[in-house]
């Protein structure tokens, strides 16, 4: 494998802590120098349901899982046949159990991996108040060569409020869990990190858009909580008032993407987010800041659909109702970040096309980078920041004769914000008039849809629009959170000296720029397209909105299980052999 | 040297009324509360700029084009949150909502449980004509049961009227009132009641439709001032006092029913930082 990494899985019933211990790790890890991840795999349970901590340590930069587990320590066996497909092994991978937990599943054993019985619960009993999860936590810390030091580092922050005593008793727990790791041998050993200056953040996906909407200008936020994307807004609301903004509950999603409706026609850059069945409540209103031109933001945390679907697990599903799920013809849109890093960019860079196209922008996450945390260097200051088109005004007042939706050359108008005298206007879901007026004429109507087209098509996305690495025959065409393993499996093929791939990964989904899709495109004879979703809705929506090269193949499955690089390995060399 | 004090120009009704002819039938309540809205504004003297009327669907609705100030006629039933977050957004402006008894009890009716609670410092004029005008006459919650004027209900809706004052006031909105349009200047008075008092008001706006409802001509012959005895300006800041008077209202009952003493809705504050401060929260 061409990158030095260890991956590890911590599973056990809920409550049993191992997110903690996977959150201490990775955290610690980061200070000793390394890069990682962690994603997590839940139950729909409160408390007590089953979850994963998934890592990926390495000394180099990473955001993408690897093909299987190197390591997997279960604290029990709970439930263990909800996700086990979710937890990959070979019959290289090593398996910590607990005898007093009973046999290890047969389902675990599929693949022979080694069984290594270590009794955590006994261990954890040796130290008063000892809990397992930081047995655990001490156990696997040894093994993938993380310093102690470090581990107590991050401790000691995370039980500040628990005062010295708590922190003694993680500690001891830990110490004793460390003290059985020799019994395990054969967990890949990762290079020493390489010293840098560089300043390094720990974020998860979610954070990183939260701070990437505030970057962009947003100070209203008006939301109702859903999984997986409540911990943007929980991110979000302590920040808001900081910034002369704020953060109101709403009763559903209806009222929320109203109240950002409202809060964005008062002038304060708004957004919300959501997830699948939240987004479907919205269509209706988003449809509304299209007619009435009103810039917003609305961040979409994928998960698992349709209806209520799988709320915790991730799949890139919501395609077709974010570029298509608005009645009538309502440009408007949609992005998607492709990393866990990206979404900080990617929320910045919509809130600032919302703002200058006075439109609605959906921004496509999903569960399995919204609620992973990487360690990342700290991405790069952007200067995209909202700044909406306002009438010129003269001794106070905007001139007279002032036309809201006034048809201009690239379809934007100067938008009046109330409090601005001589600017008063009435918006309108209703077709209008440029001064605003409720009109049913056919010019009036074509003019406005040609304005509202235009102000999308025309503007200048520059070169964000999509992620483009690598030349060859071959492209990949791929959007959102499974960009990262593609990355991996692309270098993989170029590694093994295998066909020149060129990535493209989508930042922009709607509008579609053909003519920059055709340049990227020029001498590129097989496209395959990745994605997470059952019904191809991303291969289709190419295949509609771009002109493809004869030999597209699509390598996609349903959430949750991830796409791994080896598989895109496989389909890259698959559709290297198809001849064209 | 010669400065010239600003000349002060009062503004009057008209100033806040825009060119538009309104949609509305002859004879509609709703040119009444129109007018009424105008001059309450006047009253106030509040700045056109300052002013936002948030609408949401249905012949009412049709209310903030009507107006010079900033408006914003949204989508069905949706009003009350259009208007929340305008005000939350920008707590300097004064923020009406208008609309009518569907679009603000029935498709919006959650909406108004919830803005009733939230308090946020709001007044909502609702043109209450028990009939769906805009659809061509079909049954609102305010219908009587057995209104079989639709052909939708052919034997009537066969449901409860919804009491708006009642939900209102169990929902903690902060001051109720009932108007007539068939009596203006004390509609002006509610308004500007509602306006001034912190928090959610409700105007609630007996506004007939003649071509749809036009018995309800004769609500000149039924309407009263005063709720369980009291007079027009008698309102109480006591819930279990308003209750009680609500009782006894014949639904006709005009004035002020409660007039509450809870502080409107208030976004928290923080001490200011930068995002930089954000920022160095993420870094190891």
């Amino acid at each position: 494998m061409a990158l030095n990494s260890v991956s590890i899985a911590l599973t056990g019933s809920g409550g049993a802590g191992v997110m903690t211990s996977g959150q201490v790790l990775v955290d610690a890890a980061a200070k000793a120098g390394w890069y990682g991840l962690m994603a997590r795999s839940l139950g729909p349970q409160i408390r007590g349901g089953e979850s994963a901590a998934l890592l990926r340590l390495s000394p180099s930069p990473v955001q993408a899982m690897d093909d299987c587990y190197d390591l997997m320590l279960a604290v029990d066996w709970g439930n263990i046949e909800r996700f086990a497909s979710e937890i990959p092994l070979t019959s290289k991978s090593i398996i910590i159990t607990d005898p007093e937990q009973g046999d290890v599943p047969a389902i675990m054993l599929a693949k022979n991996p080694i069984v290594v019985p270590i009794p955590l619960k006994e261990i954890a009993a040796s130290v008063p108040q000892g809990r397992v999860n930081m047995v655990a936590l001490g156990i696997v810390a040894a093994l993938a060569g993380v310093p102690e030091e470090f581990c107590i580092e991050v401790l000691a922050a995370a039980l500040k409020k628990k005062g010295p005593e708590a922190l003694e008793t993680s500690i001891a727990a830990m110490r004793a869990g460390a003290a059985h790791a020799d019994k395990v041998q054969g967990v890949p050993k990762l290079d020493a990190a390489v010293k840098t200056d560089k300043e390094r953040w720990s974020i998860t996906g979610n954070e990183a858009t939260g701070l990437g909407v505030l970057r962009g200008g947003v100070r209203y936020v008006a939301a109702y909580p859903i999984t997986p994307a409540t911990e943007v807004l929980e991110y979000m609301a302590p920040q808001l008032p900081k910034l002369g903004g704020c953060l109101v509950q709403a009763e559903d999603e209806l009222a929320s993407i109203n109240m950002v409706i409202g809060g964005s026609f008062g002038g304060v850059p708004a957004m919300t987010s959501t997830s699948g069945p939240g987004l479907a409540l919205m269509t209706e209103a988003i449809g509304l800041a299209v007619a009435s031109e009103t810039p917003l933001v609305v961040v979409n945390v994928q998960r698992g659909g349709p209806s209520t679907g799988i709320p915790t697990k991730s799949e890139q599903s919501d395609l077709n109702i974010a570029v298509y799920g608005l009645h009538g013809d309502a440009p408007h849109i949609v992005t998607a970040p492709t990393s866990i890093a990206d979404c900080l960019f990617t929320a910045q860079w919509t809130v600032y096309l919302a703002e200058a196209m006075q439109a609605p922008a959906i921004l496509l996450s999903d569960q399995a980078m919204g609620q992973a945390r990487a360690i990342i260097d700290r991405p790069a200051d952007v200067a995209f920041i909202g700044q909406r088109l306002k009438p010129e005004m003269t001794d106070g007042a905007i001139d007279e004769g002032y036309l809201r939706y006034k048809v201009t050359a690239d379809g934007v108008s100067p938008m009046a914000i109330p409090g601005m005298k001589g600017g008063e206007y009435t918006a309108d879901g209703l077709e209008h008039s440029p001064r605003g007026t409720p009109s049913t004429q056919a010019q009036h109507h074509q003019e406005q849809l040609d304005k509202r087209e235009r102000k999308i098509t025309g503007f200048d996305y520059g070169s964000h629009w999509a992620e483009i690495e690598g030349d060859g025959e071959i492209a990949v065409v791929t959007w959102g959170s499974v960009t990262e393993q593609v990355r991996e499996g692309i270098d993989r093929v170029a590694e093994a000296g295998g066909p020149k791939v060129k990535l493209i990964s989508l930042r922009l989904i709607a509008p579609a720029l053909p003519e920059k899709m055709a340049a990227e495109l020029a001498g590129v004879s097989k496209v395959l397209v990745v994605e997470q979703c059952h019904g191809k809705q991303f291969t289709k929506y190419l295949k509609a909105s771009y002109t493809l090269p004869p030999v597209v193949q699509t390598l996609n499955r349903p959430g949750p299980l991830a796409i791994r690089p080896y598989e895109v390995v496989a389909a890259l060399n698959a559709l290297a052999a198809t001849s064209a | 040297m010669n400065i010239q004090a600003p000349i002060k120009t009062e503004l009057t009704f008209a100033d806040y009324k825009s060119d538009l002819k309104p949609v509305w039938c002859p004879g509609c309540g709703d040119y009444s509360v129109l007018s009424a809205i105008t001059k309450a504004l006047a009253t106030l003297q509040l700045p056109r700029e300052d002013v936002a009327l948030i609408s949401g669907i249905g012949c009412s609705s049709r209310i903030p084009a009507y107006t010079s100030v900033y408006g914003f006629h949204t989508i069905h039933g949706r009003a009350l949150p259009v208007a929340t977050g305008v005000k939350t957004a920008r707590p300097d402006l004064t923020v009406l909502v208008a609309g009518g008894d569907g679009d603000g009890f029935s498709i919006g009716g959650n909406h108004f449980l919830h803005a009733c609670r939230r308090n946020v410092d709001l007044t909502y004029i609702v043109m209450d004509n028990s009939v769906y005008g805009m659809t061509k006459g079909q049954a609102s919650p305010t219908t009587e049961s057995d209104w079989t004027g639709s052909k939708l209900t052919p034997e009537g809706p066969g449901v409860a009227e919804f009491q708006p004052l009642e939900i209102a006031l169990s929902a903690g909105a902060n001051f109720i009132a009932r108007g007539f349009s068939g009596k203006p200047n004390e509609l002006v008075k509610l308004i500007c009641e509602g306006i001034n008092h912190p928090g959610f008001s409700l105007i609630h706006v007996l506004s007939p439709c003649i071509t749809f409802r036009p018995e309800q001509r004769e609500y000149k012959s039924m309407v009263h001032d005063g709720f369980g005895g009291f007079g027009f300006d008698d309102g109480t800041p006591d819930r279990r006092e308003a209750f009680r008077r609500l009782m006894d209202d014949d639904g006709y009952s005009c004035g002020v029913l409660f007039k509450g003493n809870t502080p409107a809705f208030k976004s928290p504050t923080a001490a200011p930082a930068s995002l930089a401060d954000m920022e160095r929260k993420f870094a190891l």
